[in-house]
């Protein structure tokens, strides 16, 4: 093998730099997120079902905002019946910890939603 | 071969890996999709791409063949250039980087072009290529880089930091990521490229289709799945650092879109040292790149070259003095000369 130092310092760099997952993640607790609501509301039923939320519920939360800021309408008729269209009244009286509910997924998959840009989090609900 | 069999084999064999892909979503075989098989596939690409190395390195450059387009150094007041006539390894090592981080040779790419006023031949700079390729390859790394999002926990500053840049735009929801329909516009360019152009349709072959239709169906899918028919990321999230973290628990109903996705990259990842692409590992040891133009200076030696047995003029005036004497041919030595000594 030709200009052997070169050539193994390579080798060791790609195979160092190829492989951090694994060695990064060494001797980490790998504790997926487990977004918590207001236990008062158990049982409780969301606008939509869960699976269609999970996906979807930031575009409707943008079409949510549309129409509360652009054509003044505030009622959603949803999937489960009727609700008023408000992140701070609707959304957050059960999902009502940003910490514990919002940021625990969004942490996780490196997400900066903009919702808080004009949003603020009540105190009282920062406390729970 | 007709291009149309390279085209359709290639297209061929990448819809039955994505059907194959699809079979992940079995939940009975998800620990051999989700497991075994990215596992597989990077022991397969790492010590792949090892063994090309190797392979590369034990190759003996037997003359220098640096390809230059500067002056060499020479006589002092005959100005060199040091990067693109490098003779030393400061030099080759510009050269080298410019090569791989902006593709400097394929910039200077020339198209011939016989004129429409008469048969007149103009040679013209050309950089379609160029500008396909380096795109192709930074939204590519780009993207690889955004995916290390999922690997990281907490996820790194510079990830988030790629982030916000790739989706300045900040259009649609989930925010619009300009690196994965980079990859897909480049991609589909450098495909439609070979298919329009007739020289390069001719040289194309299935090895050249397969890799497009593959890199280019991971794309699509990772754009279909972030946009459009989503899946769970949280539980991808949880399935990659499981990998990691070598735990090897698959999260249930991640969704078919992710199955065919990972399939894919599998395949990228283990057909990368065997194919084309192991360019990326090949560009650095290229003679005409990565050698020093010095060839004026030091003399290479080939390696392979092995004591060569001569007979020197003394030796065969040595051995014949008494019969060039004889038949009246000069001799450096004089016989008697020979007698006496």
């Amino acid at each position: 093998m030709y200009d052997k130092g070169k050539v193994i310092t390579g080798i060791v760099l790609f195979v160092i730099v190829f492989t951090f997952p694994f060695w990064i993640n060494v001797g980490k607790a790998n504790i997926a997120p487990e977004p918590k609501i207001n236990p008062e509301v158990a049982g409780k039923v969301c606008v939509e079902d869960k699976a269609f939320m999970k996906a979807n519920h930031m575009q409707l939360l943008d079409e949510w905002r549309d129409s509360v800021v652009r054509d003044g309408n505030r009622t959603y008729m949803g999937g489960t019946g009727r609700y008023e269209m408000s992140l701070t009244n609707s959304c957050m009286g059960c999902h009502n910890n940003k910490a514990q509910f919002c940021d625990s997924c969004h942490n996780y998959i490196s997400l900066t939603p903009n919702c808080w840009n004009c949003h603020i989090e009540s105190k009282e609900n920062t406390n729970g | 071969m007709n291009f149309w069999v390279s085209l359709i084999s290639a297209g061929v064999v990448v819809t039955v890996l994505i059907a194959i892909g699809a079979l992940g979503a079995v939940p009975a075989l998800q620990v051999i999709f989700g497991v075994a098989v990215p596992m597989l596939a990077v022991l397969i690409f790492l010590a792949g791409i090892i063994w090309r190395v190797v392979q590369y390195a034990r190759r003996p450059v037997p003359f220098a063949i640096p390809t230059t387009c500067g002056q060499q150094k020479t006589l002092p007041w005959i100005k060199h250039n040091p990067v693109e006539s490098p003779n030393s390894t400061a030099g080759v090592v510009a050269r080298m980087a410019l090569e791989i981080l902006t593709f400097r040779s394929l910039f200077r790419n020339t198209a011939m072009t016989i004129g429409e006023d008469g048969p007149k031949i103009t040679y013209g700079s050309t950089q379609w290529l160029w500008l396909g390729a380096i795109v192709f390859h930074y939204a590519f790394l780009t993207v690889v880089i955004r995916h290390m999002r999922f690997f990281t926990e907490p996820v790194w500053g510079l990830v988030h930091l790629i982030e916000t840049f790739d989706g300045f735009l900040e259009v649609g929801l989930p925010g619009m990521m300009l690196s994965g329909f980079a990859l897909l516009a480049a991609g589909g360019y450098l495909l439609l490229r070979r298919l329009a152009i007739p020289q390069v349709r001719y040289i194309s072959l299935p090895n050249d289709y397969f890799p497009l239709f593959l890199i280019l169906s991971i794309a699509a899918s990772g754009i279909l799945m972030r946009y459009f028919i989503k899946v769970d990321i949280v539980a991808v999230k949880e399935l990659a650092m499981n990998i990691a973290n070598f735990k090897f628990a698959v999260p249930e109903g991640i969704g078919v879109l992710f199955w065919i996705h990972l399939f894919l990259v599998c395949v990228l990842l283990a057909y990368f040292p065997f194919s084309k692409l192991i360019h990326s590992g090949g560009v650095f040891f290229s003679p005409t790149r990565n050698m020093a133009t010095n060839t004026r200076e030091f003399r290479h030696i080939n390696p392979w070259n092995y004591p060569v047995k001569i007979h020197t003029y003394e030796a065969y005036e040595d051995e014949f003095r008494e019969k060039m004497v004889e038949a009246g041919l000069p001799v450096d030595k004089p016989l008697d000369e020979e007698a006496t000594a």
